[in-house]
């Protein structure tokens, strides 16, 4: 091989090696990237039924009193967490536009503080974009004493432009320990998520 | 030449066995819903597209095989492209594919319908049994591995059902509109019934939709489809599909037994009774994972039996089993079990394979435990 | 799947086609054990990957028939539960990392230097260490086997939190073992990139490239893009078990489908990485025996090239069932019908180059045309799959079980056997025993089709996959499965014994061993010495 020909293919070796190190990395820092962009993604289409993880503003409009929409609360424990969870009202009906309150009941059955978070989940995946949650309980973790009892809201409003086939929206809680003192890195990289805010 | 003719009763004998196999019934079932019949007839529509298209392709290629052998002196052409047949089949796939995805979407949008539904059930996978609750009915109840362990080891006969049978069935009225709300405690499970054509998964932490209006009243058996542990292949799920008054009287039935059984809760029951119950409880929900001789299955199912620090600490005992363990395969059986039962197992738990310690939990104790 | 290189290489030829060489020997090499942890020749380590993913075959192999002893009968007879699980997840991820990956990484290092002319890989010491990572990686994760808990037990795809939350103690090793063959593909990714792209003969363009060159070219650059991504998820695994984060678990904020978007995100493109060197080995093969050049080069580099875009668009038909909204399943059903396009054409130019050739039927030929007619068949059923509707009954059933397995057995197991029959006069000097290598065949047909065929019967008829016990009505064709499995598994035996023939003796062959054999490795003698193209030769391109 000639001297010319062998370190014209060695540079280019080089610079192909160099080009597919700076792919590989830029591939796996949006492998991370995914993460939050996934969570927004799903804000926006209300693919999975992730609410906003924060209180939204009322949005203003005249309520579609032709319409009526029902809305189903559905409260579940989980392993580990000794606490009651109850809602007040298992369903409500509202017309879009209009905001309405939610009483949800947290009785800490154990003898010593524990802490949960409810986690929300929305369906039909279509309405989550359209639901706004004023107030919730979920924005934050819950810290119980002893047999304390609290008594929580969840405020929400049903945008008019909800899809019209959409009758019946069902919100679904499931209440998590919090074992750990630190938000979750993925809270704390996610923008706008707000789980510890 | 011998090669072809093997080639060739080679080829025949799939499509053979295709035949045969469908015949007898090894086909995706037909169902009772109207969106199994239309999926059934879509795969049985792409099944035939794609035989057409393999009777071709294969045609021309054995025909190619069989015609231009070099053992028969075939002399090869020159020619190695065409673009007018290249474009063509290109484009021709891509038509057959249009007038396939045309059905598949009508039938996907059905799938979506929107409507209200008559009934709502909630359906929760856990390790291993699915619970079903009627939402807004007060009827809720944990559906259990039906077949015996002395069946699965070949002890005992395998019934008929045998693996798709399960202590409590789903019941469900026919005619009407049942939406079902699946999620998980635990792992992620998949709720599967071929005749209805629901395959949905199930999410810790999130809840999926679907529903079904079942046409013919009947016994319908499906498994859990997503692998979700040990014994993800003991999870079935039988759905008992029955007229609407019928239903209602079931139903209206199901929520006097509950009332009865939480009346138990109040009276003082015998170590001999709560033994029985317990037992019977153990081996339903707890034997899968920690052995019907309590032996367990470290490190994920510790042992029961002999476990000394666990007979020391009575309120720690009741505590695992009413509010289960945070991100471990215990669940919280207060959600599943009723007081009466929980009490029989805890008092099950501590007093058989010599364990010995006397303790008697009463139902009371537990029910006094969740009241809120 | 090769055997060692004869000790004394002849070494140095001319780049034309000539059956001698036997020139001086080199500086001796260091012998034995050292010569093969420090070799930087692109044949030696060729030669590494294959037998490497020769012994995993095995391996694997045997998993298998633990799997499918077991569901011989209904019941429980052989294994418990835990342990069926260990066996499907060690199976699959042995056959998938170990074995049909390593195997065209082999492959690649074997042939590609030759064919485009190059005198070695472009980065030969990086070479070795990529190879050598592979036995740490595997040696690391079988040991997770015998660790307190067992090892894998979550299936191949590791779902979250099943592989988080709820798993074994070992997970932590088995993400390392993934990490480091990851690391393993990546280099030699970037190794091939390297020398495809700067090493090919003088006059060599892109599009005169032999084909296996331009889709391992292809698949290079599928993997630089989807192993990274692999790589991330298990890191996040990794984080969630033991940092305390929440990206996959809902009590802490995360989410369980995330994982799946992120794993099939890597994991459709993977099966691709799996199938599209077969696609080069075979539209080799074919032109070969037809005695007819390739028919449609260019058609088959531009499917090639959008099977590949398309990988990454089809993710979400893994997860028809886990609650996609409406717009999101029309989409990704649009997406996987369409790549049947560029497929049928590749299918289709196959046959044409056929048509009016001049066909013998070598072992190498049978292999591909097998290979043509079994993955056909599983390109049909992977159609079907793509309908989402029906995907509903199909999905996580043995008819996906069956679907993949025709894909990957008869289809890409079947390229790289096709390759070892083709190459073997190259490596070895002899031609492989005819009459073995047809009986070999023949058992393997029959042996995979009886394993495979009836799965899609048993998954129609609703039995779901990775189960280790199933319902009475399931029993007939699992019976059959079972069987096909072990005569499949006992005839690659066969392939064992005449690869050790092969390498001891026998018809010796010539440069050109094949008659219509036209790439740039038939001008090297056969056995390709260790070191050939010193002096690029020059490329003369078809019809000029």
């Amino acid at each position: 091989m000639s001297d010319a020909r062998e370190a014209a293919s060695r540079q280019g070796v080089r610079r192909t090696v160099a080009k597919t190190l700076f792919a590989l990395a830029g591939m796996f820092l949006f492998a991370f990237a995914l993460v939050p962009l996934y969570d927004v993604f799903c804000e926006v289409t209300g693919l999975n039924g992730k609410t906003s993880g924060s209180a939204q503003a009322l949005v203003h409009e005249e309520v579609d009193a032709s319409r009526m929409v029902t809305v189903q609360f559905v409260t579940r424990g989980s392993a580990g967490l000794p606490w009651n969870f109850e809602v007040e009202t298992r369903q409500v009906r509202v017309h879009p536009g209009q905001s309405a309150e939610v009483e949800f009941a947290f009785h800490n059955r154990a003898e010593t503080a524990l802490r949960g978070r409810a986690v929300p989940s929305v369906t039909p995946p279509r309405a989550t974009p359209h639901l706004r949650k004023l107030a919730c309980f979920c924005f934050q973790e819950q810290r119980l004493e002893a047999g304390e009892r609290l008594s929580a809201p969840l405020v929400f409003q049903l945008t008019r432009d909800l899809p019209e086939d959409v009758n019946t929206v069902t919100l679904v809680y499931t209440l998590y320990p919090v074992t750990r003192d630190e938000a979750p890195l993925q809270a704390r990289a996610t923008a706008g998520k707000g789980d510890e805010a | 030449m011998r090669t072809f003719i093997v080639w060739m009763a080679g080829c025949l004998v799939v499509p053979l066995m295709t035949t045969l196999a469908m015949a007898n019934g090894w086909n995706m079932p037909v169902g009772v819903t109207d969106v199994s019949r239309e999926v059934h007839s879509l795969h049985m529509t792409i099944f035939w597209i794609c035989v057409v298209i393999g009777v071709v392709v294969f045609g021309v290629m054995f025909y190619s095989l069989f015609r231009f052998r070099h053992s028969k002196g075939a002399k090869p052409a020159h020619f190695h492209e065409n673009t007018l047949v290249e474009v063509l089949w290109t484009a021709v796939p891509l038509l057959i594919l249009v007038g396939m995805a045309v059905p598949a979407t009508a039938t996907l949008k059905k799938m979506y319908d929107p409507s209200d539904a008559d009934l709502d059930v909630m359906i929760t996978g856990q390790q291993w049994r699915w619970r079903y609750e009627y939402l807004g009915e007060d009827v809720a109840f944990t559906s259990n591995l039906g077949t015996s362990r002395e069946a699965i080891s070949g002890a005992e006969e395998r019934g008929e059902h045998y693996l798709l049978e399960v202590d409590e069935p789903l019941v469900l009225p026919v005619g009407r509109k049942v939406r079902f709300l699946l999620t998980s405690d635990d792992v992620i499970h998949s709720w599967w019934v071929p005749d209805l054509a629901v395959k949905q998964d199930t999410i810790p932490g999130f809840v999926n939709e679907n529903w079904v209006r079942i046409n013919e009243p009947g016994i319908y058996r499906g498994q859990c489809a997503e692998l979700c542990g040990m014994d993800h292949g003991f999870m079935p799920i039988v759905v008992h599909a029955m007229e609407g008054e019928e239903f209602d009287a079931w139903l209206a039935e199901r929520k006097e037994a509950a009332a009865q059984e939480a009346q138990g809760v109040d009276r003082e029951w015998s170590m001999e009774e709560l033994m029985a119950r317990g037992e019977q409880s153990y081996n339903a929900v707890c034997a899968s994972c920690h052995q019907p001789d309590g032996s367990g299955n470290p490190p994920a199912f510790p042992a029961l039996a002999g476990n000394q620090a666990l007979m020391d600490d009575r309120e720690r005992h009741i505590d695992t089993v009413v509010n289960g363990v945070s991100g471990a395969a215990m669940p919280a059986f207060r959600s599943t079990l009723n007081p009466v039962e929980i009490a029989a197992v805890i008092t099950y738990e501590r007093n058989a394979w010599g364990n010995d310690t006397g303790d008697l939990v009463q139902p009371a104790e537990i029910a006094e435990r969740l009241a809120d | 799947m090769a055997p060692k290189l004869p000790l004394h290489h002849p070494v140095e030829q001319s780049s034309t086609a000539s059956a001698g060489g036997q020139a001086s020997a080199h500086a001796a090499p260091p012998r034995g054990l050292m010569r093969w942890l420090l070799t930087t020749n692109h044949k030696e380590i060729g030669s590494l990957y294959l037998i490497f993913s020769l012994t995993m075959f095995f391996i694997g192999g045997i998993f298998a028939l633990v799997v499918r002893a077991e569901l011989f009968q209904p019941g429980l007879q052989l294994v418990v539960p835990e342990f069926f699980n260990q066996m499907t997840t060690m199976h699959g991820l042995i056959m998938v990392f170990g074995a049909i990956m390593p195997a065209f990484v082999g492959l690649a290092n074997w042939m590609v230097p030759l064919q485009i002319g190059a005198p070695d890989m472009a980065l030969p010491r990086l070479n070795n260490f990529s190879f050598w990572l592979l036995p740490v990686a595997f040696t690391l994760l079988l040991s997770t086997l015998l660790m307190p808990g067992g090892g894998p037990n979550f299936g191949w795809t590791f779902y979250a939190p099943l592989s988080t939350t709820y798993a074994p103690p070992s997970t932590t090793f088995f993400i390392l073992s993934l990490h480091i063959a990851g690391i393993s593909s990546i280099l030699g990714a970037i190794n091939i990139i390297a020398t495809i792209l700067n090493l090919r003969a003088p006059g060599m363009r892109l599009m005169d490239m032999p084909l296996f060159c331009w889709t391992w070219l292809i698949t290079a650059f599928l993997l630089i893009a989807v192993m990274p991504v692999l790589a991330g998820v298990v890191t996040m695994m990794l984080m969630d078990i033991n940092f305390g984060t929440s990206f996959f678990n809902a009590a802490g904020g995360g989410d369980p489908v995330l994982f799946q978007h992120l794993f099939w995100f890597f994991g459709h493109p993977e099966v691709y990485i799996m199938i599209l060197p077969a696609f080069g080995i075979v539209s080799a093969i074919i032109p070969t025996f037809s005695r007819k050049r390739l028919f449609g080069y260019a058609s088959m580099v531009y499917a090639t090239a959008s099977i590949a875009i398309l990988s990454f668009l089809v993710w979400a038909h893994h997860m028809f069932t886990v609650g996609l909204p409406l717009a999101a399943e029309l989409f990704f059903m649009y997406t996987t019908m369409l790549i049947a396009v560029p497929t049928g054409v590749k299918v289709f130019n196959w046959i044409a180059t056929m048509f009016r050739g001049s066909i013998s039927f070598e072992p190498p030929m049978l292999f591909a045309l097998a290979f043509v007619v079994q993955f056909t068949i599983g390109g049909f059923s992977g159609l079907m799959l793509a309908i989402s509707p029906a995907d509903f009954q199909y999905h996580d059933t043995y008819f996906v079980v069956a679907h993949f397995h025709y894909v990957l057995v008869p289809g890409a197991l079947f390229a790289i056997l096709a390759a070892a029959y083709y190459w073997l006069p190259k490596w070895t000097g002899h031609y492989p025993n005819v009459k073995l290598a047809q009986w070999h065949f023949w058992l393997s047909v029959i042996g995979v089709n009886l394993t495979f065929f009836p799965m899609h019967f048993s998954g129609l008829a609703g039995m779901p996959r990775r189960i280790p016990d199933y319902a009475l009505q399931f029993a007939d064709f699992n019976v059959a499965s079972s069987l096909g499995a072990f005569l499949f598994g006992a005839s690659q035996l066969l392939f064992v014994l005449l690869i050790i023939k092969c390498v001891r003796g026998g018809e010796k062959a010539p440069a050109k061993a094949w008659e219509g054999a036209e790439d740039l490795e038939w001008s090297v003698p056969s056995p390709a010495p260790l070191h050939t193209f010193e002096h690029p030769p020059t490329f003369r391109r078809d019809g000029e």
